[in-house]
């Protein structure tokens, strides 16, 4: 490979044709400060914070998007380049909200940490740009006086997840990033990821904050509240708090759980085991009975709203299985209802999700049971830590908890359901016993991990062929999708994940302050759940105690009327 | 003096569509005799010219055209940009609306040498009669077998397409031009790649001015040499100054390089209207620099303009007179600059509200010394960062205005316009 020696700040350094002068200051351990970049999918060059000086060229670079050439000479922070990019900051603090103390982003807000470390201790200017006011779709709060104009949302939304529903408008002053129309984000074909606020650099995209709804159910004596977490939040919880990213905190989550005063805590695992049930008899079904192939998993939320938008063609490929989190509404005001002997009126559901889409799935017209909204109301995961944080508990030090029965239970798999490809090797491990009639020992489908975007495998099971893709990222289902609708590929069973990861990487997940890092959180937060699952003694849905109880006491089997009549949905053209 | 009319030749004598007018006044010789050379003898030829680009940024076109013919990559495009929109700027209207087809056979040439069977004309939304002439000389150029297929029987096939554009002022930056044409918003593209290797539709792009294109025939047709003597020794030919402001004969001029800037003004355009004096002469359009009195023997010719810091542009010369004031006349420079930044860039679309905020303050009154230091901060800032000349540029008036007139920005502070033209309506209340 033809290597190229430059200079930066006086060092000798020497990489590979192509490599940017950022990425070749990396590699001498300096940082130059960026703000709008993101590798690969924001390289704009646009925000200019990251200029450098290069010996010989007129006025300054900027380093996310200059290739480095033999012999130059890069100064990244003498007393030109410090002086104009607090400037830069500077100019781009005049236009921003600083209501930082305020802000759900403070202390976690690139903007802050950036103009922080250039000393920018004064903003001079006095007039304040005339943007729009905040607006809110169920999922989604923009708040356009907060907006640095960096378009990284822009560039996930289009590039990532090819739903395209913000982009720059106007110009000069009144630039923004907005809507088609300015439509509310609930008005078009946004899905609810939360991608975007996962990349925005400060507060000006936040997830819909549902805690005063949650607080005031605890608050009222009238109600039964139950809440269920779903399997990613206990391996990123703890980031909130300063624990090693990955950290299983489930334990601990459970007991800031009770605290707060929730009358049972229960786990959205458990549920996650019903609808492997669920879903691994209807995979048998469709291939045995000619069903409609390929079938793929309906628990994304954000990737059912894209499908119905853009997919029309594929709804009836859907499963028709309910999420995990409205499988546990339906059950919790039915059988739990039932058993705890309690007015399903008086049970208010909540549910601690890493995801932004779930608040829209809970208020979709479909997902009620006997009359009864199932789920009451979605918290992110960093909703729940607000409201830890807010209760003065020290969370690291709390003692571990363990969930409630008759809806706390789970098994391996359901905790992998966090991860992509999780749901695909869980309906595995039941799909290869039924076909089996055994108790497989062998249950690491391994083809099916990993954090690729798109991976194919086939698996052969008591002489049954099974052909398996999984997709994480509405993008990464579109092409798929575009090559099943061309007749160059098919499957039997398809899984997708809306968000690049799977649920890990949620739309509600903590926020990764440090960009260039969110592989590796995504990484290490799905070895956190791998790790939960070869730790669990029962690592099968089929086999959890509960579940069969469930079945027993309830369903009668998987598949049955009344069955259908609580866990399973339909889907809309939207 | 000589009179040399290369450009204006035809102005107002014919008929703008009529090809057979056109051909009837010296229209097309530059064609015929193009197509009876090989391409890199053309390009030659524009090396001799000592063409420079007449949008602004004076890029030698003999060699922009030369890379663009060497870079082996099909179909390459041809595109001309008509969008003129630097204020102060209306030359470009004169070729389109008075002799279309000299335009359109300097682009003929040039699909000619590189092989281009495509070409785009991108006119400003406002020239929106202008541009039904340009269309109907294409037709009838098509008609006469001037373009379309098989040009002059020679085999080779150009179309040409009128494109308009929608009244943003950075689409006259090529890359965001070509962003435009391809429908989409208006913002300029991270260089390199260059458009002539990577531009409209990805493809390899030879984008130039209305003027520039308009000079190649006469190159073709007298030789670069011969074309060049027209001129001063590093800058060929002639070209269209637009002579507006306070001046008594506004308009626009074909002038051979090596006039110097009193000898337009005076000479001319009749001097300074009403009597009054000059203050300073505002050179290339709003991004250009403003140039006091005493620089006003400076030829119009790239190496002399450079040699006191400054530059042609566009070819505006906007004469301004003693009764205005610097931070009043910046005040209008600045408001047109914020309005037109596309907003990517952090310095240009912060940058510009910026300093025309401090010139507002400074034209209320509420102006201090520190405010002046902090437009120079910012006007460096915004040179030295910018995402395209735009932004680059868009400091220059007021840098250069500093520069020269700076105590009178430092009399506003101490509550004072000597013109009489800034509200100064007390500190601090509108």
């Amino acid at each position: 490979m033809d290597m190229i020696n430059l200079k930066i700040d006086g060092l000798d350094v020497s990489v590979s044709k192509g490599t940017t002068i950022l990425e070749a200051a990396k590699e001498l351990k300096i940082d130059i400060p960026t703000l709008c970049y993101i590798k690969k999918l924001n390289e704009v060059g646009s925000c200019r914070v990251c200029v450098v000086e290069i010996e010989g060229k007129r006025g300054l670079q900027p380093a996310c998007v200059t290739n480095v050439s033999e012999g130059m000479v890069v100064s990244t922070a003498n007393k030109t380049v410090r002086e104009t990019r607090k400037n830069i900051l500077e100019l781009i603090l005049a236009n921003h909200n600083r209501e930082c103390l305020s802000c759900p982003r403070n202390l976690k807000c690139e903007l802050q940490k950036l103009c922080n470390e250039a000393g920018v201790d004064n903003v001079y200017y006095e007039k304040k740009a005339l943007r729009s006011p905040v607006s809110a779709s169920l999922s989604i709060v923009r708040d356009p006086g907060k907006c640095v104009l960096c378009g990284r949302c822009i560039s996930v939304c289009a590039n990532v997840q090819n739903v395209g529903v913000i982009d720059f408008a106007y110009r000069g002053p009144q630039t923004a990033v907005t809507t088609p129309y300015e439509q509310n984000l609930s008005e078009n074909s946004c899905i609810n990821c939360g991608q975007c606020i996962e990349i925005c650099p400060v507060g000006a995209l936040q997830e819909k904050d549902d805690t005063d709804k949650v607080w005031s159910a605890i608050d009222n004596p009238g109600l039964h509240v139950v809440v269920q977490v779903a399997p990613a939040v206990r391996v990123a919880l703890g980031e909130e708090f300063g624990m090693p990213v990955g950290s299983n905190v489930e334990g601990k989550m459970v007991s800031a759980l009770k605290r707060l005063g929730f009358d049972k805590v229960f786990d959205t695992d458990f549920s996650a085991d019903l609808t492997i049930m669920e879903e691994g008899t209807e995979l048998l079904d469709r291939i045995n009975n000619g069903g409609k192939l390929p079938l793929i998993t309906s628990c994304s939320p954000g990737w059912i709203k894209f499908c119905e938008h853009n997919y029309q063609d594929f709804l009836d490929n859907l499963s028709s299985c309910k999420s995990p989190q409205q499988m546990f509404g339906a059950v919790a005001k039915s059988y739990y209802a039932k058993r705890a002997d309690i007015d399903p009126a008086k049970i208010f559901v909540v549910s601690v999700m890493p995801c932004t889409a779930k608040k829209f799935e809970a208020v979709r017209d479909e997902m009620q049971v006997n009359g009864y909204r199932e789920v009451d109301a979605v918290i992110t995961t960093r909703e729940l830590a607000k409201m830890i944080k807010l209760s003065g508990m020290d969370f690291t030090k709390l003692p571990d908890g363990t969930f409630d029965g008759i809806l706390g239970e789970s098994t391996g798999a359901a905790v992998i359901f966090g991860a992509t490809g999780g749901v695909m090797e869980a309906a595995l491990r039941t799909v290869a016993d039924i076909l089996t009639g055994k108790d497989l020992q062998d249950i690491d489908y391994k083809e099916v991990r990993g954090l690729e975007g798109t991976r194919e495998a086939t698996v052969e099971i008591n002489g049954m062929e099974i052909k398996l893709a999984i997709v994480n990222g509405t993008g990464n289902a579109a092409k798929l999708l575009d090559k099943i609708r061309a007749g160059e590929a098919n499957y039997h069973f398809i899984e997708v994940m809306a968000c690049r990861g799977g649920c890990i990487n949620g739309g509600g997940q903590p926020i990764i302050l440090d960009k260039s890092k969110t592989e590796e959180v995504r990484q290490r937060r799905a070895e956190g759940l791998y790790g939960i699952d070869r730790s669990k003694e029962i690592r099968k849905s089929h086999q959890n105690p509960e579940i069969k109880e469930l079945y027993a006491d309830f369903f009668e089997k998987p598949g049955s009327h009344k069955v259908h009549e609580h866990l399973h949905t339909h889907y809309v053209k939207r | 003096m000589e009179d040399i009319k290369i450009l204006s030749a035809r102005f107002g004598k014919i008929k703008p569509d009529s090809v057979e007018e056109y051909i009837n006044a010296g229209g097309y010789e530059g064609l015929k005799k193009a197509v009876t050379m090989q391409q890199e003898e053309i390009i030659e030829e524009m090396k001799k010219s000592n063409l420079y680009g007449r949008g602004g940024a004076a890029y030698p076109t003999g060699i922009k055209w030369e890379q663009a013919y060497a870079v082996k990559k099909d179909p390459k495009y041809l595109v001309c940009n008509a969008d003129e929109g630097e204020p102060g700027t209306f030359k470009d209207k004169r070729i389109l609306a008075e002799d279309p087809l000299l335009l359109i056979e300097g682009m003929t040439i040039g699909a000619y040498i590189m092989g281009a069977k495509e070409g785009y004309i991108y006119i400003r939304g406002e020239y929106s009669a202008i541009q039904r002439i340009v269309k109907s000389a294409i037709e009838n150029a098509k008609k006469a077998g001037y373009l379309g297929t098989n040009i002059l029987g020679k085999g080779f096939d150009f179309d040409l397409h009128v494109v308009s554009g929608a009244g943003a002022y950075v689409c006259g930056e090529n890359t965001a031009l070509v962003e435009s044409l391809e429908g989409k918003q208006g913002r300029p593209r991270q260089k390199p790649p260059y458009v002539k290797n990577c531009g409209l539709f990805q493809m390899p792009t030879i984008l130039n001015n209305v003027e520039t294109y308009s000079c190649i025939p006469c190159i073709v047709n007298v030789g670069g040499e011969r074309y060049s003597s027209f001129g001063t020794e590093f800058s060929g030919g002639t070209k269209l100054l637009c002579l507006s402001g306070n001046v008594v004969n506004r308009g626009v001029y074909e002038i051979p390089y090596g006039l110097t800037i009193r000898e337009i003004i005076y000479n001319l355009g009749g001097g300074v209207k009403d009597g009054k004096k000059l203050k300073f002469v505002h050179l290339g359009g709003s991004s250009g620099s403003c140039l006091p009195e005493s620089l006003l023997d400076t030829r119009i010719c790239y190496d002399d303009l450079k040699k006191n810091g400054l530059s042609l542009g566009s070819g505006a010369v906007l004469v301004v007179d003693d009764s205005n004031c610097v931070v009043d006349y910046l005040k209008a420079v600045m408001e047109f600059f914020e309005e037109e930044s596309c907003g990517k860039c952090t310095p240009c679309r912060e940058g510009n509200q910026r300093l025309l905020e401090l010139l507002e303050k400074l034209s209320q009154g509420r102006g201090t010394l520190a405010d002046i230091e902090k437009m120079k901060s910012i006007a460096q800032t915004m040179k030295m960062t910018s995402f395209c000349g735009l932004g680059q540029s868009a400091p220059t008036a007021l840098v250069t205005l500093l520069k020269y007139f700076e105590n009178e920005f430092i009399e506003h502070t101490a509550g004072k316009c000597a013109n009489g033209k800034c509200s100064m309506n007390s500190k601090g209340v509108n």
